[in-house]
């Protein structure tokens, strides 16, 4: 049985399980997502309970289908959750921007997961501006614990003004973990019905206006309820406050002494009779939040307006820092203004050289085969590598050092585009299935239509293996009672009328380099399809046969070229020699095809 | 009171499980629980690290440089690199098996003397514990039992607040039937290996 779906009792939960069983508890109707840290595990509980619960669970092709599928359930009645990470928003902020001008009938809660620090992002913006581009109230937990409560508090706050909310989480609630009380999972309503009125629901200018008029009326409501929620909160005494919500909540908390907190959980609209009442009688203010100055703009503002004086300190006043993350240690930098915590000092530590230990393409990846027969089909000419956003964006490292641009999803076809009509190098664009159904095919048709000139490979390691495996379009799904057929990429390709397109099988180097090497001569946009199932997801569905390779001491002449130019991690020196690590080779063989002395062999088993 | 534990370890090591036997362990003896984890891309054989918190009223995710009771590291310069986290009094469990990374094995980085390393935890702090996590599970049945070495190790430390026979409950629940044998005994073998140590200091 799955504990996450059990009636009642306690589970040692990370925020991201917590959201998802919040949903349960919230009898969310519809869910939809496309995977990306870090809010991954919420479809990774929800993919595996939803039929259980009753609830439909969807992978969409990207964030702004999956917020349109989520945004038309909630136009009939339904409770529809869409989640994402924070650059995910940014994809679907079209359909987003509009949902606040039509409003929604059932409860409508976006999920932002923001990453300060980019632990596993290109950037580390802040979304919570979303809130205030889209007139959409905004929520933000603190704990995996608050992480649940507050989802059920969104949906209510969402039906009662008829606005979607925007919940905004951080990694460290999102991998956070904590006990977490299940309560009662109801019965989740299965239809909805949508009741037409083209006047709210047809956005055409005239009918824009008007919901403009409505959705500015919503907002003054969603101020008084800012004003009265039981989310905002005040705790402590002192004649020092602190103004702080998220994360930098719980570090303030354990480890600030002697000041009044008033803690927000409802940051947007911010509560400004709350935040007045609050500063009036204080000596100084702290805003204490990460990344941008949000909350801190505002409380200035809320006090220029009420005619408080009481200095507000934060970002703007340099005592915090605006990049990255926080962690307890900031909130000790806030020592010359308040009392910390006392704390133990750090051990007295001689620094010494210590190796890097960069993450890494898996050992038996197909990225690496494809890789390097790219580089070595191009050889000494030079190539723009136009890269994307999965596993094999790791090739940037050394010694593949695959990629010179990379923006965003699918980013790598429209800039290879950009490349072969701006310039005359010979462009190589490099793209993972998944991310090619999320946003690479508008631009593949792009180059078509435009004649640009470059390679595309697509690597097609068979699903989404950066955020955990998840399907996609191009490996169908099969759901208990429903499956859908995978769409193959060759004839898809071709269909949009790429004059040149083959499928390889990177394990098989030569092929690969003939193939690229043709690629690279072909006048227009020549597509390369390297198809092989990532092992990890293989090993996984227990459907991985292992091999085992092994390195001829005798044969080898320690020329290191399969160390130094492949790199697969099961394979490393000892002393002058080199030795494959037999817990780590699936004995995908690539290494063999490397060694110019033939002196990797397989092992019988 | 309060008990705050830092693991670190290499992508693959299972940190987040055994991070999940320890914090579930405390959950069912009523404490309170926080922990955080890095995923994303660091589970590519990259660094890796779990902060636990147990006790009362612990509410933030990480510690301070300087706050953890136990360090708990899974690979030898991962434990080095982590040392921050420690203070005086902090007890230091050591896996002394290294995972040589990328950098090394290419040749741009250099693996430090494993006696080098030891040596020189052992100058800042006098509560290192050298395990040879791998060795010792290997001897009872496969490295996959490293895991279990190091809670078997961590169970054996002064102060821990979990009881021997608590954590191992714990861990047997969590690893697959037929692999309980071996891992109760790897389990085993990191307390006594721990123990004799510890008895020196
Ligand atoms: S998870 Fe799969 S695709 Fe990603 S690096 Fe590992 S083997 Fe390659
Ligand atoms: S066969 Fe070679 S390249 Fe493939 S996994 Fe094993 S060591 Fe790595």
């Amino acid at each position: 049985m799955d504990d996450i779906v059990a009636e009642s009792g306690k589970l040692l939960l990370l925020g991201n399980e917590a959201i998802a069983r919040g949903c349960m508890e919230a009898g969310v109707s519809i869910a939809a997502t496309y995977p990306g840290t870090p809010s991954s595990e919420v479809g990774g509980v929800l993919e595996r309970v939803a039929q259980k619960v009753g609830m439909y669970f969807e992978y969409s092709t990207n964030e702004k289908v999956a917020m349109e599928v989520a945004g038309a359930a909630a136009a009939t009645g339904l409770r529809a959750f869409v989640f994402m990470k924070h650059v995910g928003l940014n994809v679907a902020s079209d359909a987003f921007v509009t949902l606040g001008y039509t409003g929604v009938r059932g409860g409508m809660v976006v999920m932002t997961a923001d990453d300060p620090t980019a632990h596993s992002s290109q950037n580390e913006q802040d979304n919570r501006f979303y809130s205030k581009l889209a007139l959409v109230p905004m929520l933000e937990p603190s704990t995996p614990k608050e992480a649940k409560d507050m989802l059920k508090m969104g949906f209510k706050i969402s039906e009662e003004l008829g606005s979607p909310v925007l919940y905004r989480t951080t990694t460290r609630v999102n991998h956070a973990r904590a006990i977490i009380e299940l309560e009662k999972i109801p019965e989740i309503e299965q239809r909805g019905r949508f009741q037409k009125d083209p006047q709210r629901f047809v956005c055409i200018p005239a009918h824009a206006r008007l919901d403009r008029i409505a959705q500015l009326e919503r907002w003054e409501r969603a101020m008084e309820m800012a004003e009265n929620s039981p989310l905002n909160f005040v705790e402590g005494e002192g004649e020092i406050g602190v103004i702080t919500c998220g994360v930098s909540y719980t570090y303030v908390k354990e480890w600030l002494k002697g000041v009044q907190i008033l803690k927000l959980g409802f940051t947007n609209p911010s509560p400004e009779k709350k935040i007045a009442n609050f500063m009036k009688d204080k000596r100084f203010v702290i805003v204490i939040e990460e990344l941008e100055p949000f909350l801190e703009d505002e409380v200035l503002r809320i006090a220029k307006g009420h005619n408080i004086g009481v200095p507000v300190y934060g970002k703007r006043t340099g005592h915090l820092p605006r990049a990255f993350e926080f962690n307890p240690d900031i909130i000790a930098s806030l020592s010359e203004l308040v009392s910390v915590e006392e704390r133990k000092l750090p051990l007295d530590v001689e620094k010494i050289a210590l190796p890097r230990r960069p993450p890494m393409l898996c050992a038996g990846c197909p990225h690496r085969g494809t890789f390097y027969a790219a580089k070595r089909a191009v050889g000494k000419k030079e190539v723009v590598y136009s890269i994307d956003i999965g596993c094999y964006t790791l090739g940037v490292q050394p010694p593949l050092t695959m990629g010179d641009f990379l923006l965003c999803m699918g980013s790598s076809i429209g800039a290879a585009g950009g490349f072969s009509k701006a310039t005359d190098q010979k462009v190589m664009a490099f793209i993972g299935d998944s991310t090619f159904f999320h946003a690479g095919v508008p631009g593949l048709i792009n180059a078509v239509f435009n004649d640009h000139r470059f390679v595309l490979v697509i690597l097609d390691n068979r699903t989404t293996a950066m955020t955990g495996h998840q399907p996609h379009p191009g490996t169908g799904r099969k759901h208990g009672e429903w499956t859908s057929e995978a769409i193959k990429i060759e004839p898809l390709v071709k269909g949009l009328g790429v004059g040149y397109v083959k499928t390889v099988d990177p394990y098989d180097l030569k092929g690969t380099q003939a193939a690229m090497k043709e690629a690279l001569e072909y006048d227009g946009v020549a597509v390369i399809i390297a198809e092989k199932p990532c092992p990890l997801a293989l090993k996984k569905e227990r459907r991985l046969t292992k091999g085992q390779y092994k390195v001829d001491q005798e044969k080898c002449n320690k020329c290191y070229t399969c160390v130094e130019k492949l790199s697969c991690p099961a394979l490393f020196r000892v002393g002058d020699d080199v030795v494959i690590e037999e817990t780590m080779c699936i004995g995908c063989g690539v290494c063999a095809q490397v060694c110019p002395k033939k002196a990797i062999e397989e092992v019988d088993q | 009171m309060k008990y705050n534990i830092q693991m670190v370890g290499v992508g693959g090591q299972g940190v987040l499980l055994a991070s999940m036997v320890i914090g579930e362990t405390a959950m069912r003896k009523g404490m309170d629980v926080t922990m955080s984890e890095v995923h994303g891309m660091a589970q590519r054989g990259g660094s890796v690290t779990s902060t636990i918190r147990m006790g009362d009223n612990v509410i933030s995710p990480l510690i301070p440089k300087g706050g953890a009771d136990l360090l708990l590291a899974f690979e030898p310069i991962e434990a080095y690199r982590s040392l921050e986290y420690a203070n005086k009094d902090t007890y230091i469990v050591a896996n002394t098996h290294p995972i040589i990374p990328i950098t090394v094995s290419m040749g741009a980085d250099e693996y430090p003397d494993l006696e080098y390393i030891i040596e020189k935890m052992r100058s800042a702090s006098s509560k290192v514990i050298p395990v040879n996590a791998t060795e010792i599970a290997i001897e009872f049945g496969g490295a996959i039992a490293t895991n279990s070495v190091l809670i078997g190790a961590v169970a054996a430390v002064k102060g821990f607040p979990l009881y021997v026979e608590e954590l191992k409950e714990s861990l047997l629940y969590r690893v697959p039937k037929k692999f309980r044998d071996m891992n109760e005994r790897a389990f085993q073998g990191g307390y006594q290996a721990a123990m004799e140590i510890m008895d020196q200091f």
